[in-house]
């Protein structure tokens, strides 16, 4: 869509300044569109915030607030001046606990999700790529993994390694990324029918060269909208799991919190301030990834078609 | 969320491209139907091999995890598991053992594995079942509203709140509904039981038997309804929307026919297709979810036997119930890709 023709002075700019002008002019043109989306603008506006703060826990607080033997609050004790959203079952601020867990699930979000779209689309770009055989093994796998209950998945496979953040983030990537791996391989496949891509083989590209260079660009932007949305459900799952007593029991995160919550009674205790603050945290977040990924995905849709186009 | 939908779209766009390529006929497609199931349910049991046998390194060290356990005790359960053989006999008489129905002995419960399986069979089923059938009903009901009125004020609404929905932990909105109407809080008093399938003080007839089943059977079944009408919604919508323009409802309008005869009669039931096959597809997600809703509400199923078996870690249970819910998802499966065939005419023709 923006690479029209270049003008003859640009290129006195040698090649190299004219790709980056190019990108840059794309990045640009990307953002004007996406900043036209008033939700994809509040949910990205929400996301920076959070990680900002995540970023900065261990500078505006101090991580031995979360030390259980020098925990200053009764137990369980409800919202009041000094500790705004209560305490926890050994007298931690429960909104301490909410801050610095942040850290844990928004880590394992981007790390699982990351794990999950490469994966997807090293599959996809091979499945669609090289077609036959190869296409139908992989398509064999992808939809066993697809109709597989991934929870049960992820459950077994972190139940089955030892304990801990990196187990947690190889059990959700592991079981998430057939949805991406056919994803990429639809966008593969029609870009793959485009002329272009018969021209490079043409002129004599190998496949590394035509995937690399051709296919993969194209396919790109919708992997990277496709990845918010992935952040969102790692998110979910790294709650999931830890609620399920599956994590990493040593780390505070807002699955970990709800799963302390839940077998030291806070249900029965009617402890709302406990139960409520890491609950919501996860869906505000979550709803943020969403809100967006589909602005970036109504972005890059038209996007896409329009560069084919020109 | 959203990629569950995506998924779902992904599974019905398999479906109707291998129905339609499927020239030679109606048996020739059930061979491959079958064919891949069956393929899949091999996987299902090598993974189940390979996860709680190979992966663990030594699983009696990880089923013994913090426990006092002397040599000989671990030497003894590594016979009795069959572990002091080598991998390739472990794996025949693990794959003789499954055939015939014979999963091992849990660890915890020192009970055949397939019993306990078994006794957890039927909540599972009644609970996955009803919320599934609730859930696709207030699903496709919607659904259909919002594309006939799309745009409106309703529709945003429904489909706002369905997102949001779909957005929540299902084991946090269960924890919620538990702590303000299991348990109560301030002036709302609990008036849901807090745990299990039935009470131990009701009468042994079957009238009150069902009706407390029932009364337990209410916060599980709104927490699973809660998660999962999103996406049957979003997909009635979706589907509704691309019938909306068909020449059939000019056709029935011109006949003189009211709004909602050509809503009902004739846009709905050719939307509903990829819809039916969409509820079995998304059984992996209703699993999924009736883990952590059993878990939750300590309702006796396969959902909270895994999530007791995982404490321990008790791996012959795991590996048992993770090949029952995931053979069961495989088998819904295939049914829902032949169901497809025989309820879509236009993919057996074409």
């Amino acid at each position: 869509m923006t690479d029209t023709a270049n003008p003859p002075t640009a290129a006195m700019g040698g090649r190299r300044a004219i790709t980056w002008r190019r990108r840059w002019a794309a990045a640009r043109q990307v953002w004007r569109t996406f900043a036209r989306s008033r939700s994809g603008l509040v949910g990205l506006g929400i996301l920076v915030l959070i990680v900002v703060l995540a970023l900065l826990a261990p500078v505006l607080s101090d991580a031995a607030q979360l030390d259980v033997t020098q925990a200053t609050g009764a137990r369980m004790a409800a919202p009041s001046g000094q500790d705004w959203l209560g305490t926890d079952e050994s007298g931690r601020s429960v909104l301490v606990l909410l801050w610095w867990g942040s850290r844990i699930s928004l880590l394992v979000g981007f790390a699982a999700a990351a794990l999950c779209v490469g994966i997807g689309t090293v599959v996809g770009l091979l499945a669609a790529h090289f077609g036959r055989w190869v296409a139908a093994i992989l398509l064999r796998v992808t939809d066993f993994f697809l109709v597989l209950p991934s929870l049960v998945l992820a459950v077994a496979l972190s139940a089955a390694l030892h304990a801990g953040t990196g187990t947690v983030i190889l059990a959700i990537g592991l079981t998430s990324w057939p949805v991406t791996a056919r994803l990429v391989r639809a966008q593969t496949l029609t870009v793959e029918t485009r002329p272009y891509i018969e021209r490079a083989r043409a002129l004599g590209g190998g496949h590394w060269h035509v995937v690399l260079r051709h296919v993969l660009p194209a396919v790109l932007p919708l992997v990277l909208a496709n990845t918010t949305l992935n952040v969102a459900n790692a998110i979910i799952a790294e709650s999931t799991l830890a609620f399920l007593g599956v994590g990493d029991l040593s780390s505070t995160s807002w699955g970990e919190m709800l799963h302390a919550a839940w077998t030291n009674g806070a249900v029965t205790a009617g402890a709302w301030w406990y139960l409520l603050p890491p609950g919501l945290a996860i869906v505000v977040v979550v709803l943020a990834f969403t809100l967006c990924g589909r602005a970036l995905e109504s972005v890059l849709t038209p996007a896409l078609r329009g560069g084919g186009r020109r | 969320m959203t990629d569950a939908l995506a998924s779902a779209e992904g599974g019905l766009d398999a479906l109707t491209g291998q129905g339609s390529r499927g020239s030679s006929g109606t048996l020739r497609f059930v061979a491959v139907k079958l064919g891949g199931a069956v393929i899949s349910l091999v996987l299902v049991i090598v993974l189940g091999f390979f996860l709680f046998r190979v992966l663990p390194g030594d699983p009696v060290t990880t089923m013994t995890r913090g426990q006092p356990v002397g040599a000989r005790q671990l030497a003894q359960l590594r016979t009795q598991l069959g572990l002091d053989k080598p991998l390739i006999v472990q794996f025949g008489q693990y794959l003789w053992g499954v055939l015939h129905g014979d999963f091992g002995t849990s660890f915890t419960y020192s009970q055949p594995v397939w019993t306990l399986v078994r006794q957890a069979l039927w909540p599972t089923v009644l609970l996955v079942g009803t919320s599934t059938i609730l859930a696709a009903a207030l699903g496709l009901w919607l659904g259909s509203r919002s594309a006939w009125r799309r745009e409106s004020t309703m529709d945003r609404t429904t489909t706002g709140v369905a997102l949001t929905l779909w957005s929540v932990p299902q084991f946090w909105l269960g924890l919620i509904l538990l702590m303000v109407f299991g348990v109560g809080v301030g002036p709302i008093p609990g008036i849901f039981p807090v745990q299990g399938m039935v009470s131990v003080d009701t009468p042994s007839g079957f009238f009150p038997q069902a009706l407390d089943i029932a009364h337990h059977m209410v916060l599980p079944c709104i927490t699973l309804i809660a998660a999962f009408y999103a996406q049957y919604l979003l997909v009635m919508r979706s589907s509704l929307l691309e019938e909306m323009h068909a020449d059939y409802l000019n056709t029935a309008r011109a006949k003189g026919l009211t709004d909602d005869q050509v809503r009902r009669r004739h846009a709905v039931p050719n939307a509903l297709l990829p819809t039916v096959t969409l509820i079995f597809l998304n059984l992996g997600l209703v699993v999924n979810g009736a883990v952590t809703v059993e878990t939750v509400f300590s309702w006796p199923g396969l959902g909270l036997l895994l999530y007791r078996a995982l404490g321990v870690p008790d791996l012959p249970l795991l590996q048992g119930t993770f090949i029952t819910l995931a053979g069961a998802v495989v088998v819904m499966n295939l049914i829902a890709e032949l169901l497809y065939r025989v309820l879509d005419p236009r993919v057996r023709t074409s």
